[in-house]
């Protein structure tokens, strides 16, 4: 057999895998090795296959993802801080027929925006949630978030996160940072909710199921099918974690996933996992 | 057995040199290059072509989706 070169197999017929269309050409601003990246093209390739490019509308969100206008070729609008399920709310009553989806970190969604959330989970609103949730604030440099894991040091809590206020000498006075919030387990509680179901993206496969949870999550939505559909992404900030990527990645299994268990919490708008 | 044979086209202006292609390729090929780019990061580039089977898995984690991957049934 003779020997075939890498310039005979880089031909436009054997292509296999690129970048999705939907996508612009416009270089992602974020940190290199952040989740955001893979779950942005995540959403390009679920939109770009059920060909609903023209009728999808996305909500931005304020946090490390507020230019994410910038880099889908769809409709976008941005949101204020922690409100962009209000603004999906209305956006999708007043277009019933568009696909209306939020993009939200933990700092949005699960802080500021808890309210918004909430409310919008309890009301059955036909949209799709898609949550980034990394346990910090990235874009203001690393602060405490609500889904920050006890013990984990951040620019707000150098000690370590105190869930209950620690006794003894030299600690009085120090504050109570309380519990990590599960906010998917919250939500998946509520009636309103249709799909609930946390993913992450740090190796191939599990970028290839989150992939198929998005896309449940936007099929659910196009069926008609009343209620929110909610994706939380458990991704990584090795820029505020301290780490390289790949040491992010490794962490965020360690530790992250113990907390926050993969796999599916409710489907069809039944409990599927305690 | 049928046997396959990939290639990947990185679009090193793009790359940020993050490394995740690396540990997650399961046959070694991508390496970081000792070059850096127009912004100072060493991009991925392959290492040893002649393992590279197509399998995907380094464009479907790559953050920034600069690597476009090719693959023929030998």
């Amino acid at each position: 057999m003779s020997e075939i070169t890498v310039k005979d197999i880089i031909k436009p017929e054997n292509l296999v895998y690129q970048k999705s269309k939907l996508l612009t050409e416009k270089p992602f601003h974020y940190c290199p090795g952040c989740g955001h990246g893979t779950i942005h093209r995540l959403i390009a390739e679920v939109i770009e296959e059920l060909g609903i490019d023209e009728d999808t509308i996305g909500v931005a969100p304020v946090g490390c993802a507020v230019m994410a206008y910038d880099y889908f070729d769809v409709d976008f609008q941005e949101a204020a801080h922690g409100r962009a399920p209000a603004l999906a709310t209305g956006i999708k009553r007043v277009w019933p027929n568009k696909i209306v989806f939020t993009y939200q970190g933990d700092g949005d969604l699960a802080a500021i925006g808890t309210c918004e959330t909430i409310h919008t989970c309890n009301r059955g609103e036909n949209i799709t949630m898609i949550f980034v949730n990394n346990g910090i604030y990235g874009m203001t440099g690393g602060q405490m978030a609500p889904t920050t894991l006890e013990g984990m040091k951040t620019a707000t809590t150098p000690y370590g996160r105190k869930a209950t206020l620690p006794q003894g000498a030299g600690f009085e006075g120090m504050p109570n940072n309380g519990y990590p919030l599960r906010i998917t387990e919250l939500v998946a509680q509520l009636p309103g909710t249709k799909y609930v179901t946390r993913q992450a993206v740090y190796s191939p496969a599990m970028v290839r199921k989150a992939k198929q949870a998005i896309k449940k999550a936007f099929e659910n939505q196009l069926h008609g099918k009343s209620g929110v559909n909610f994706v939380e992404i458990v991704s990584n900030c090795n820029s505020n974690w301290k780490m390289s990527p790949v040491d992010a990645n490794k962490w965020l299994v360690e530790n992250m996933l113990p907390f926050y268990p993969l796999g599916d919490i409710k489907v069809d708008g039944e409990l599927v996992k305690k | 057995m049928a046997s396959f044979k990939g290639a990947i086209l990185v679009d090193t202006e793009r790359c940020k040199g993050c490394g995740v292609c690396v540990v997650n390729c399961p046959c070694g090929v991508i390496g970081l290059a000792k070059e850096v780019n127009g912004k100072g990061y060493n991009y991925a580039y392959m290492e040893e072509p002649d393992k590279c089977i197509g399998c995907a898995s380094c464009g479907v984690v790559c953050p920034d989706g600069v690597i476009s991957v090719y693959k023929v049934k030998l």
